[in-house]
């Protein structure tokens, strides 16, 4: 296979349209863009591939329902602020089941923020976002391989699951260029029962979100949790680097994660026991498998670009089991590897 | 004495532009300052930029300002007027930010009719975000999201906002105007000013659109901006008066008292 | 082994690409590499750079806080990184229109008047590619011929001049530097 140089924005425009994604529409945001206007060049090369370019984010996330709806592989992207007009359509779409790809290329906020790299949406990903009970598998790639790879999977997990599925990424990761090679997408497997073309001479069919009947909606949302839970458990994603002799794990996806690594080789060539914990799918959580480190690791560090998301998480996962540290930077600004290792070393000196 | 026939306005702050070489928003801003200095009204005006070029508008005209969302920007200056009606409010929106994202917030403030004034700077692209087609991105021009160039069946047409939005009945005065000459300049200011002065008399929603050159995103020089919109631009969009019902709202105001 | 690289100049200058064709060469070496351009509006008219790193593993930070090497293609940039230069590493600096040199005597100066040598080629647009002939062959982080083939690739040879031009213009950078 061949190895290519390309940017994670273009990345995920040629992954979705090698795994299928025909439909796709978005509104122009910075640091999303070339995904944009990758797809307004590539789509009409597809067969029967559809680009729109929307007047609002509200009017493509119900551009991407519709289309698929109608059977459609689709995708939508955007950047922070755009992601949170997305909300009532995702809201909406996991409602009725229907699978789609989200791409969130976060910048800084709140408000319009800047266009810097963050990870502040953290909560609105994997929280639902939207109003009601629902949730959407977020997945966080840390390399453009993985963006690759990722936005592939995710297009599997959402017909699987009928779901929209969150790719959560940032500025950097959308900007940056990194080799790639992209594997061969699976097949497609989603149930003509699912999808709308019209009744013809059969029985017609119908999707819907409003669920007047009490019982019903409480069934409905049962039934949701059901999936979520199904996807608990078969679904989670983590990576761990370094942590069979660590003494203290950081906890970071994407682009912190990535800083983290480099100040763990920082602070391995002095000595210290330093490992990464990396969760891929930040919903669902991998709750468990990071409780099963605090048998042996007392002192976990949360990095992020925020104030402080993922650490509910990870409070909530460890259950007082270990000592948990914070270090943040929000608004845009990307450490380095060097500062992360100096707090870290600091840390360490009071491990016993 | 000699005396002064050139000077930055007072409304407008002595900062140099960000804006690049041969942009339009700079001139509607010195416009909007001369404007605001010949009513007197620096001290009671309210204005709202938009996400776009001009975010950062605020830096440069030299009254209150608060930045709106991207396309909310006549929801949020209807909110201004009506907590204070004394106050002249206006909204400063790109194409994309009134005639794509926010064209439900911006009809329906002009179908009330708020007394508010809107400038509209109408540069056929989006500029902040690196040269996409907006709704008026007339047809065959190339962008990055059309590169193909406008098609009327993929990408539908230019959205040719005075004669729309003169058919409100909320609304008073729609004048589109031009920033690529001396003459053309003059013009739009006297649009601007009529505009302000529509919102002082109570008269109602006003708007001025700005055909207005973008060099970078168009990509050609700036004399070539200017000659494109007399050439190409302007025959989709003619300049001219859409609407202007001042006359008539003040005669019914004065039968009324 | 790990080298970080800033290429910084003027929008226009083609300090992008030479980031993209390092990179590009460096991949097809073999090597692990991030390329990292500065985005945004608020770039425009102002300066534009990119960071790219090689390195024989993993890269953890694309970013750059102590780059071995700058190559400053105008005035700004020499200031605006100087600083950041790790001890010992080099600046290439395009002398044909920076007159200043850099304030640190722990790092070393190429100083290359690539506007000038491009002139005498008869094309000032090929500035970039002389500039890098001369930091391929100092900086040996991937060999010519390897450079050469992917700057064919990411230039297109399509207009078919333009391929014979930039291996003219290399050629004139790589040889500017006799030890
Ligand atoms: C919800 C949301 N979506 C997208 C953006 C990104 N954005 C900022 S300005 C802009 C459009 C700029 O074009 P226009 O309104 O025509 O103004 P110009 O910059 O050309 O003056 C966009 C899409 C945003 N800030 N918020």
């Amino acid at each position: 296979m061949n190895k290519v140089l390309m940017s994670g924005n273009n990345i995920i425009g040629e992954a979705a349209i090698r795994a299928g994604c025909r439909f796709y529409a978005g509104y122009p945001i910075t640091p999303q863009n070339e995904l944009t206007e990758y797809m307004a060049e590539h789509m009409r090369n597809a067969e029967d591939g559809v680009f729109i370019q929307s007047e609002s984010e509200i009017a493509a996330i119900n551009m991407v329902a519709g289309a698929s709806a109608a059977g459609a592989r689709v995708m939508t992207s955007s950047s922070s602020p755009g992601i949170s007009l997305k909300q009532e359509g995702i809201s909406s779409m996991a409602a009725c089941e229907l699978p789609g790809i989200i791409v969130n290329i976060m910048r800084g906020g709140p408000g319009l923020g800047n266009i810097r790299p963050s990870q502040g949406d953290y909560f609105q990903a994997t929280r639902g976002g939207g109003h009601g009970d629902y949730r959407t598998i977020v997945f966080a790639p840390a390399t453009c391989q993985e963006l690759a790879d990722l936005t592939m999977d995710a297009f599997d997990l959402a017909d699987k699951y009928r779901t929209p599925v969150m790719i959560l990424a940032d500025g950097m990761m959308g900007q940056m260029m990194e080799p790639v090679i992209f594997k061969k997408p699976k097949k497609r497997i989603y149930s003509d029962d699912f999808i709308l073309k019209g009744a013809g001479n059969g029985k017609s069919k119908f999707i819907r979100g409003l669920l007047l009947d009490v019982i019903d909606e409480e069934e409905h949302n049962w039934k949701l949790a059901r999936k979520y839970s199904v996807i608990t458990k078969n679904e989670i994603r983590r990576e761990e680097h370094q942590i069979e002799d660590a003494q203290l794990v950081i906890v970071a996806y994407g682009t912190a994660a990535r800083i983290a690594k480099g100040a763990i080789k920082r602070l391995r060539e002095n000595g210290m026991k330093v490992g990464l914990f990396r969760p891929i799918t930040l919903w669902p959580f991998p709750e468990l498998q990071l409780r099963a480190l605090a048998a042996n690791v007392k002192n976990f560090l949360v990095f992020e670009m925020s104030t402080g998301q993922m650490l509910d998480d990870v409070r909530l996962s460890l259950q007082g089991y270990a000592h948990i540290d914070f270090h943040g930077r929000p608004g845009g600004a990307v450490p380095t590897p060097a500062e992360l290792a100096n707090v870290v070393a600091r840390l360490y000196e009071k491990v016993d | 004495m000699a005396k002064k026939v050139f000077g930055r306005p007072k409304s407008l702050k002595d900062k140099i532009f960000h804006y690049c070489p041969g942009c339009g928003h700079s001139i509607a801003h010195r416009l909007i300052a001369e404007v605001i200095d010949e009513l007197d009204i620096r001290g009671i005006t309210i204005g709202v930029p938009p996400a776009g070029c001009a975010v950062l508008a605020y830096n440069y005209l030299d009254v209150d300002m608060i930045e709106a969302p991207h396309g909310r920007g006549p929801a949020m200056a209807s909110g201004i007027k009506r907590t204070l009606p004394d106050r002249i409010v206006f909204s400063y929106q790109g194409d994309g930010d009134l005639a794509a994202i926010g064209i439900a917030e911006s009809f329906h403030a002009a179908n009330r009719g708020e007394n508010i004034s809107v400038i509209f700077i109408n540069n056929a692209v989006y500029g902040m975000t690196g040269g996409q087609m907006a709704p008026t991105t007339i047809l065959n021009q190339k962008t990055t999201t059309s590169p193909a160039g406008r098609h009327k069946i993929l990408d539908g047409y230019p959205v040719k906002v005075s004669e729309f939005f003169s058919q409100l009945e909320g609304v008073t005065y729609i004048e589109r105007c031009m920033v690529n000459s001396p003459t053309n300049i003059n013009k739009t200011r006297k649009a601007i000013k009529k505009s302000f002065q529509c919102q002082m008399d109570g008269m109602g929603f006003s708007l001025v659109e700005i055909l207005s050159p973008c060099p970078t995103n168009w990509k050609m020089n700036p004399i070539d901006s200017c000659k494109w919109i007399d050439e190409v631009m302007s025959k989709t969009f003619p300049p001219g008066v859409f609407k202007d019902n001042t006359a008539s709202v003040k005669k019914a105001a004065e039968g009324a008292s | 082994m790990i080298i970080k690289t800033i290429f910084s100049g003027f929008g226009g200058q083609g300090v992008l690409m030479m980031g993209i064709s390092l990179a590009h060469s460096a991949m097809n070496k073999g090597y692990h590499v991030t390329y990292l351009p500065a985005y945004g509006a608020e770039m425009r008219g102002g300066i534009a750079n990119c960071t790219v790193a090689v390195a024989d593993e993993e890269i953890a930070s694309p970013v750059a806080s102590e780059p071995d090497y700058l190559i400053a293609m105008n005035a700004p940039s020499l200031f605006t990184f100087q600083n950041k230069i790790t001890s010992g590493g080099t600046i290439f600096l395009n002398s044909s229109i920076v007159k200043d040199r850099p304030n640190r005597p722990d790092v070393k100066v190429c100083t290359v008047p690539c506007v000038d040598i491009a002139q005498d080629l008869g094309n000032p647009r090929v500035a970039n590619i002389i500039m890098m002939g001369v930091f391929i062959k100092k900086s040996g982080i991937v060999p010519d011929d390897i450079y050469l083939k992917s700057l064919e690739t990411i230039m297109g040879s399509k207009k078919k001049g333009v391929a014979e031009i930039n291996r003219k213009a290399f050629a004139a950078g790589f040889d500017y530097l006799k030890d």
